[in-house]
């Protein structure tokens, strides 16, 4: 007998029962709809357990890395553990020690982190970062697993109240230990199609995931042309570029393009709003893969254009930074 | 082609679907007469729902029913959803046909299942 725990209940799968229909009549409330393994409603996570591979059909290969899979199609044959997507309490609290605090320009904190267990994560991910028990903030991975020893956050300061860069920035001192959660968030390289176009996507801080996403892509082989479109207002809000520099002169297929939407461009960076610039270089997005990360509206305008410039959804990565209404 | 192959099988089955899915939502999404109806739509969850719509419209396995057609679409009936927007879906699902190089007989069938929608999609 096959047995679902869901939040910490145990629950007997029924011959020819799929998880949707084992949970929902013991009264779990997983949302569904075409109960056919198409609509993706009823998508869930296995916290324990590998789902099968029929109820990973059509998922996004970032989503089955991470064991996501279709409740309604999903028929196992061992027992799952499993959570719904929005379920926080899934990923235990981790302690992590402040190794380094380091200014990237004037509103970027680099924070470098310790954790004190291990933590299996992806380049491009989230953690949540907590002030207190109950005030924290998403923050994306710009560190490399096997490249990088600890865990890389850019944190932009939030004018004029973001309460958790705000401490950050001004109280947060090297050698204290903090709280984090996480990973989470399926913005990030995914081996296989390795001569595939990548086009990367960023303004501010977007750039943390980013600079993680194409050091992973990079280390992992990949050859097909990668294009880095980072877009700021002004000179001041880029960085990195020293960094990205160095990785146009190491690698032939890596492309670093700094935009400016705010002022006249010097030698060396184009003019224009970061999303323009990317879609006049590359007009036909067919066969391209994209990660797009950062401010809310260049992320939504962006997914759409790039969509009708031919790129599959499948193949469409975004992270929208929204700033919390709270903060 | 056997007599008794369904117009799902016909079509070429899932992989039919996701030739269709991305074709159709772009020309959906051009669409001036429709597209401001999915303004503001989260467009994984769209792309996965427009694959929903074309697998049943296609004559595939679904378990959709007339109340999960009304319930989906009350708040865009709400917004002034009508008539002459179930046309422009249908049209729009024709030419992504008529792009795939399919028959039109087998068109008109497509077009005849996603009209007998229509009347539980605008919740009459």
């Amino acid at each position: 007998m096959v047995t679902i725990r869901y939040a910490k209940n145990n629950f007997e799968l029924e011959q020819n029962q799929s998880v949707l229909d084992c949970l929902t009549r013991r009264g779990v409330p997983v949302p569904f709809s075409c109960r056919s393994g198409v609509c993706q409603t009823c998508l869930m996570r296995a916290t324990g357990g590998t789902p099968p591979e029929l109820s990973q059909q059509g998922l996004k290969d970032s989503l089955k890395l991470q064991n996501y899979f279709l409740a309604c199609v999903c028929h196992p044959a061992e027992d799952l553990e499993v959570a719904l997507p929005d379920d926080d309490d899934v990923q235990a609290v981790i302690h992590a020690t402040v190794k380094s605090l380091q200014l990237l320009n004037a509103d970027i904190m680099q924070v470098v982190l310790e954790c004190h267990a291990p933590i299996s994560y992806r380049a491009g991910q989230f953690i949540n970062l907590f002030q207190n028990q109950t005030l924290g903030r998403s923050y994306s991975l710009a560190s490399v697993p096997h490249e990088d020893d600890h865990l890389h956050l850019h944190v932009r300061r939030l004018l004029p109240q973001g309460r958790v860069s705000g401490w950050i920035h001004e109280q947060l001192r090297p050698g204290e230990t903090v709280e984090i959660r996480g990973p989470g968030g399926d913005c990030f390289y995914t081996p296989g199609n390795a001569e595939q176009g990548l086009v990367l996507i960023g303004t501010g801080s977007g750039l943390a995931p980013l600079y993680g996403i194409i050091r992973d892509a990079l280390s992992q082989g990949h050859t097909g042309p990668i294009h880095l479109f980072h877009g700021s207002r002004d000179l001041n809000g880029l960085y990195l570029t020293g960094e990205l520099r160095d990785l146009v002169r190491h690698y032939a297929n890596f492309n670093y393009v700094p935009c400016l939407s705010g002022e006249d461009a010097p030698h060396g960076f184009a003019a224009g709003r970061v999303h323009d610039v990317a879609f006049q270089q590359i007009p036909n997005l067919k066969n391209w893969r994209l990660f797009l990360c950062g401010h809310p509206e260049m992320v939504r305008v962006a997914k759409r254009q790039a969509f009708l410039a031919g790129a599959s959804m499948k193949n469409i990565y975004a992270d929208a930074f929204n700033v919390s209404q709270s903060s | 082609m056997s007599q008794q192959a369904s117009l799902y099988e016909q079509l070429g089955g899932e992989a039919a679907v996701n030739a269709a899915v991305d074709i159709f939502y772009r020309k959906v999404l051009s669409d001036d007469r429709i597209s401001a109806f999915f303004d503001g739509v989260d467009m994984d969850t769209q792309a996965a729902k427009q694959k929903a719509f074309l697998t049943m419209a296609f004559g595939g396995p679904h378990n959709y029913t007339g109340l999960d057609m009304r319930q989906g679409h009350a708040h865009l009936v709400e917004r002034g959803l009508n008539d002459s927007h179930v046309d422009a879906v249908i049209e729009d699902l024709g030419a992504t046909l008529r792009e795939l190089g399919v028959k039109e007989e087998l068109i008109a069938q497509v077009a005849a299942i996603a009209e007998s929608t229509r009347n539980d999609v605008l919740g009459r």
